[in-house]
């Protein structure tokens, strides 16, 4: 190990011994975990997953079998395809409020990824007036609490006639100061003034530069941004609720509803949470590792 | 064709617009953010204090100026302290255990593990589900008769928790969803800022002869500091307008018999859109959560800045 080569070099060889023996377990760099790092991992995993499969098992029972045992069984029971279908079927249209949060998901994200890179173009690599103060501010937005302006965006909404109508849920969301913030940071870094100026030079002019050069080199972080919006936004539920009405209702507020009708039928609630989970899932399977990166790049950056 | 005749011409209107594209371009690439959050962020938070003014409901639409009569009703309400209590006591049972374990989740995370990836991705998994969804699978665990929780207390002799009924233990589950969805997110951020403390520091540790538990309070604690303080500011900003998993505890979804765990946004909430209809009143609710959240933040920078001058170790936080 590295670390202790040195400590022998000034220390002593007793000196590393020791260090070598303290550096085992958690904590620190070089640190060589121990089969108690696995067991606790494990405990914490076992928590995250199982609420999920509790859904799960309860979700492939039927309200008789879930009335007489508190505590289901281990193993799921062959009824969650045809408990899904009966959600899916049933007089609140959960298969439209799939299409719409997807719909609504995909095109926020879009949206933010666009505009955000945009902004994040402008603020890391143009110069204009105002542009550290203009920055400043977006970063200060991020901490008003916008939610609380409901009241007035509500009656903005009403009169537009917009209650009711997809376009309320979307309109809001589709660029955020913390995309820009994003955009930004990774811009600052990610791209050389030189492409700037090489496309400068083939007479691109501002927006043709940022065609060309600024967002394929956004791409990484684009497709981070991308994530964190989709699931904000396929998690959303406080404006939806206000705003949304019959037909045009997105996953969790079809999910409300379905709670407040079928509250007698635990098998069937919680096949709507488990069809509600199940694409995210799906694209948290396929890139979960970028959305951790994300995570753990936007704690470092700032 | 004054184009081709006069191609001096063309080229110094070239050059113009090429100047104001430089002066101009970054302006506009900037402004979607700006329109947007003018019309709706900054625009509906100061109409809200308008409103709260004015008789106003969701039929009629703006009625007489009542000056502060929105306030003095509000303030007046039992409801109004009921949800402010609640509030507070299920952001505080939500955000210190939080905290804590994401820490040490953090820690153990921090060791050359196999399949790193692997174990970051599954202390993620929560945070992809809904919190609507979150608190419909809890408030089925913490049913107060037919739940899991309650029944493998009884099964082990002991009395069942009235989950739904007392005030403390409803906060309590309620705090657990928020936590279940939210910590190991924040077990990552810690995990980052813990993989950036220079090596040194440990092996400086290490040669002067400290233990693992010391060198995790006496260096790594502390060295998590600013991480800590901005994961308390942006929990403590979305914590206080806690909605979603309170108000799909149960079907009703008025926060309890006796509003046991009613939050200030569902109050605001009821008295919009409740049969109450009333903008004015809710408007009130929401301008004083405002200016709670804003004094906390202020608070909290003067907390922060604080520790910073006691001599912490800087760091820039984003």
């Amino acid at each position: 190990m590295q670390s202790t080569a040195a400590i022998e070099q000034f220390a002593g060889k007793g000196a590393a011994r020791a260090a070598r023996r303290r550096l085992k377990g958690g904590g620190g760099v070089d640190a060589r975990p121990r089969w108690w790092n696995y067991v606790l991992l494990a405990v914490v995993l076992g928590i995250s997953i199982f609420p999920l499969y509790y859904a799960i098992l309860l979700a492939s029972s039927d309200a008789g079998t879930i009335a007489r045992n508190p505590i289901p069984s281990v193993l799921p029971q062959g009824n969650l395809l045809s408990n899904v279908i009966e959600v899916i079927t049933s007089d609140i249209d959960f298969w439209s409020a799939i299409v719409n949060s997807v719909l609504v998901a995909v095109v926020t994200s879009l949206s933010v990824v666009f505009f955000a890179t945009l902004a994040g173009f402008a603020f890391s690599k143009l110069r204009f007036r105002g542009r550290k103060w203009l920055l400043l501010f977006v970063i200060a937005t991020m901490a008003v609490p916008v939610q609380l302006g409901v009241i007035p965006l509500f009656i903005i909404m009403a009169k537009v006639g917009w209650v009711g109508d997809l376009k309320a849920v979307i309109v809001p969301g589709l660029v955020t100061a913390f995309g820009v913030f994003w955009m930004t940071q990774y811009l600052d870094d990610a791209l050389p003034y030189e492409l700037i100026e090489a496309a400068r030079m083939d007479g691109c002019n501002l927006l043709q530069t940022y065609g060309h050069v600024a967002l394929p080199a956004s791409r990484g972080a684009g497709a981070m941004l991308f994530l964190f919006t989709f699931v904000g936004s396929w998690t959303n539920f406080f404006w939806p609720f206000i705003i949304l009405r019959g037909e045009s209702l997105t996953l969790p507020v079809a999910l409300q509803q379905l709670q407040s009708s079928y509250f007698k039928d635990y098998s069937l609630i919680m096949s709507g949470v488990v069809v509600s989970v199940i694409p995210l899932l799906l694209l948290f399977i396929l890139a979960g590792r970028q959305l951790v990166g994300g995570i753990m790049a936007g704690a470092v950056k700032g | 064709m004054t184009t081709t005749t006069r191609p001096s011409r063309t080229s110094s209107r070239r050059a113009v617009l090429a100047r104001l594209d430089v002066r101009l371009t970054p302006y506009v690439f900037i402004s979607p953010f700006f329109v947007l959050f003018f019309l709706v962020g900054l625009f509906p938070i100061l109409y809200t204090a308008w409103v709260s003014l004015h008789e106003w409901d969701l039929i009629r639409g703006q009625g007489e100026f009542v000056g502060l009569a929105n306030f003095q009703f509000v303030l007046g309400t039992d409801s109004f302290y009921k949800a402010l209590r609640n509030t507070f006591s299920i952001f505080l049972l939500s955000s210190v255990p939080q905290v804590i374990a994401a820490i040490f989740i953090a820690y153990i995370l921090d060791a050359n593990l196999r399949a790193k990836t692997f174990w970051r991705m599954g202390v993620l998994v929560p945070f992809i589900v809904a919190p609507v969804a979150v608190s419909m699978i809890f408030a089925k665990i913490f049913a107060d008769q037919s739940g899991l929780v309650n029944n493998l207390l009884m099964g082990m002799d002991l009395p069942a928790i009235g989950w739904h009924s007392d005030a403390l233990a409803s906060h309590f589950a309620i705090a657990t969803m928020v936590n279940f969805r939210w910590t190991g997110y924040n077990a990552l951020i810690f995990l980052a800022a813990m993989q950036a403390i220079p090596r040194e520091i440990y092996e400086a540790a290490i040669i002067d002869g400290t233990g693992r538990m010391r060198r995790f309070w006496h260096v790594t604690v502390p060295m998590l500091r600013p991480t800590i303080i901005f994961v308390v500011i942006t929990s403590t900003i979305g914590g206080l307008q806690i909605f979603d998993e309170p108000r799909m505890f149960d079907t009703a979804g008025s926060g309890g018999a006796s509003r046991q765990w009613m939050t200030m946004t569902m109050y605001l909430y009821e008295l919009g859109w409740g049969p109450q209809v009333s903008f004015g009143r809710a408007s009130a609710v929401a301008w004083l959560l405002f200016m709670i959240i804003i004094g906390i933040g202020i608070l909290n920078y003067l907390i922060t800045k604080r520790i910073a001058t006691a001599g912490g170790p800087a760091k820039t936080e984003r």
